[in-house]
């Protein structure tokens, strides 16, 4: 019990936390935010490493390794999109 | 070694929330990016070292081919093409979260010794709904941004009828799977709400397209945090959340734009017909490129308003052109952005910056409307109900309340459209008709290049 309810404090404070913290954002980032943020939420990879590279049954690897590709797709597409984008911003000081 | 990772993740955390905050400034924005992808590294690394991670031949498969795929997207999508991008590797994160959560599952449903709790069973049934949500609404937000079906609202009969079973459904499920557990509970949850995902995307178009990304890009998190309560797994958790949380207040900002709640958006679509008033027999003046230069050229100051259709036409260089031959010409040149123009929050302004258009000149709605009476001229460029003027006007239009840019109040208007069909949400528009606008019909980047070159020879 005391588990769930850690977890749940820190789920808690962790989405206040996201409240706060963009709260104001100037429209021309916006995208990469919102792309950037998306590659964050890949972090799910930690949990498809997990159960990919758990002993298991065919069925469970080939939930675990299809999971794996696609948060992998998630992050490594995520972070460099974002970065491409966040280039072009940069171009002028 | 327990410890080790457990610290590992909490440094991964922390610069995830660094890396949030960077994000929000565009002096520093690059740096938040690849803080927050070398927090992911650490975070996976870490991982593997858990005891119970013995597969690396499995793992690497996935890593490999998950890289060299996402790689592989992020390079070679257009700028244009950027919305889908965004929406397709959103539904990714969230079907990966669903199918980490029926893995676990399965695993203690096959060992009687594992046999999970009611709470963990509770977060299953959640982490696959919330993830399949994702997974489906997302891949219908990139079909609709591919055109791989209409962009346009679309709605069965007795849609929302349809949207509420599969909700209850959805709810019903994850409930049953809570109290009785069992694989046939999982795969049904899974099914509602893969189907509930389809209908909550499908009635959404045109301008509520940035509303409904930013919502699905906010769910995707929260699967991922609900992940975490499965597997008892901190990053995930805080993570997962920080991302659902931020992305609810994007969500929030966009749906505020349009004067509008988020259930509004999902729930009332606009413009599925019908309301296109007896505008029809009013004519519009169109003009050709010539005497767009003309006027342009002798302005003081010229306002571009884009749109989606400048994104479709991949207008944004030969806007950029017409700006320097204005600007070396001694024209004031600045750019009008509505917040929900395009197809996802801030669409206009990568694309204009992709152009190298410098971002001091583009202006948010609120600064730039009390100008527009003092604008000589303003260009349209595939924008349409964002600077309908009957959302100001006419309380019995679908747009009505939604803050428009005032580009009516101009000296003249200067409509780049490719044809007079209405806009997404299927409206009329009166500021076509109005005495001082003109209509310029075609390709925006051709019209725009036909400008330009008109432009040299005065």
């Amino acid at each position: 019990m005391t588990d769930i309810l850690f977890a749940l404090f820190i789920f808690t404070l962790s989405a206040f936390l996201g409240f706060e913290l963009i709260s104001k954002v100037p429209p021309t980032l916006h995208t990469p935010l919102m792309s950037g943020s998306n590659a964050i939420s890949g972090v799910t990879i930690v949990g498809a490493i997990v159960v990919a590279g758990e002993a298991g049954s065919p069925l469970l690897i080939g939930l675990g390794v299809l999971a794996l590709v696609l948060a992998t797709i998630n992050v490594v597409g995520g972070f460099l999109v974002t970065d491409r984008m966040l280039r072009m911003f940069k171009k002028r000081g | 070694m327990e410890t080790f990772i457990q610290v590992a993740y909490l440094v991964a955390s922390v610069s995830f929330i660094i890396a949030i905050k960077l994000l929000g400034s565009p002096r520093t924005a690059r740096i938040g990016n690849w803080l927050g992808s070398l927090g992911m590294l650490l975070g996976i690394v870490a991982t593997l070292f858990y005891k119970a991670v013995v597969r690396y031949e499995w793992i690497g498969i996935g890593l490999g081919i998950g890289t060299a795929l996402g790689a592989w997207m992020a390079l070679s999508v257009k700028m244009t093409a950027m919305p889908q991008m965004v929406a397709i590797l959103n539904g990714f994160g969230g079907a990966a979260s669903a199918l980490v959560a029926a893995a676990e599952a399965e695993r203690s449903f096959l060992e009687p010794t594992l046999y999970p709790s009611a709470f963990t069973l509770l977060t299953i049934g959640l982490s696959v709904a919330i993830g399949m949500v994702t997974f489906s609404g997302s891949f219908i937000a990139f079909a609709k941004l591919q055109e791989l079906i209409t962009g346009r609202p679309v709605m069965l009969p007795f849609h929302h009828l349809q949207s509420l079973l599969f909700l209850v459904l959805s709810i019903g499920t994850v409930i049953a799977l809570t109290v009785a557990g069992g694989a046939p509970l999982l795969y049904g949850t899974g099914a509602a709400s893969f189907l509930l995902g389809l209908w909550i995307a499908l009635p959404v178009g045109g301008a509520d397209m940035p509303v409904i990304v930013a919502f699905l890009n906010s769910l995707s998190g929260l699967a991922a945090a609900t992940t975490g309560f499965v597997l008892n797994n901190y990053l995930l958790i805080v993570s997962g959340t920080l991302v659902g949380a931020s992305g609810l207040i994007l969500t929030h900002i966009m749906s505020k734009a349009m004067n509008r709640s988020l259930w509004n958006v999902l729930f009332a679509a606009v413009g599925k017909g019908g309301e296109v008033g007896a505008v029809t027999d009013k004519a519009v003046r169109s003009t050709t490129a010539e005497d767009v230069a003309l006027m342009v050229s002798y302005a003081k100051e010229v306002v571009v308003v884009p749109g989606y259709g400048m994104a479709v036409a991949q207008a944004q260089h030969a806007v950029k052109k017409l700006m320097d031959a204005l600007i070396t010409r001694g024209v004031e040149v600045r750019f009008a952005i509505h917040p929900v123009a395009g197809r996802m929050p801030g669409h206009m302004n990568v694309l204009l910056a992709e152009a190298d258009v410098p971002y001091d000149r583009l202006c948010e709605m609120e600064r730039i409307n009390p100008d527009f009476p003092q604008v000589d001229v303003v260009l349209v460029i595939g924008a349409n109900d964002v600077v309908n003027p009957a959302a100001r006007k006419d309380p019995n239009s679908p747009l009505f309340g939604m803050p428009i840019l005032d580009v009516d109040k101009a000296k003249t208007v200067i409509v780049l459209k490719r044809s007079m069909n209405p806009g997404f949400a299927g409206v009329e528009n009166e500021l076509f008709y109005q005495q001082n606008t003109y209509m310029l019909f075609g390709d925006a980047r051709r019209s725009l290049e036909a400008i330009t070159e008109a432009l040299k020879e005065i």
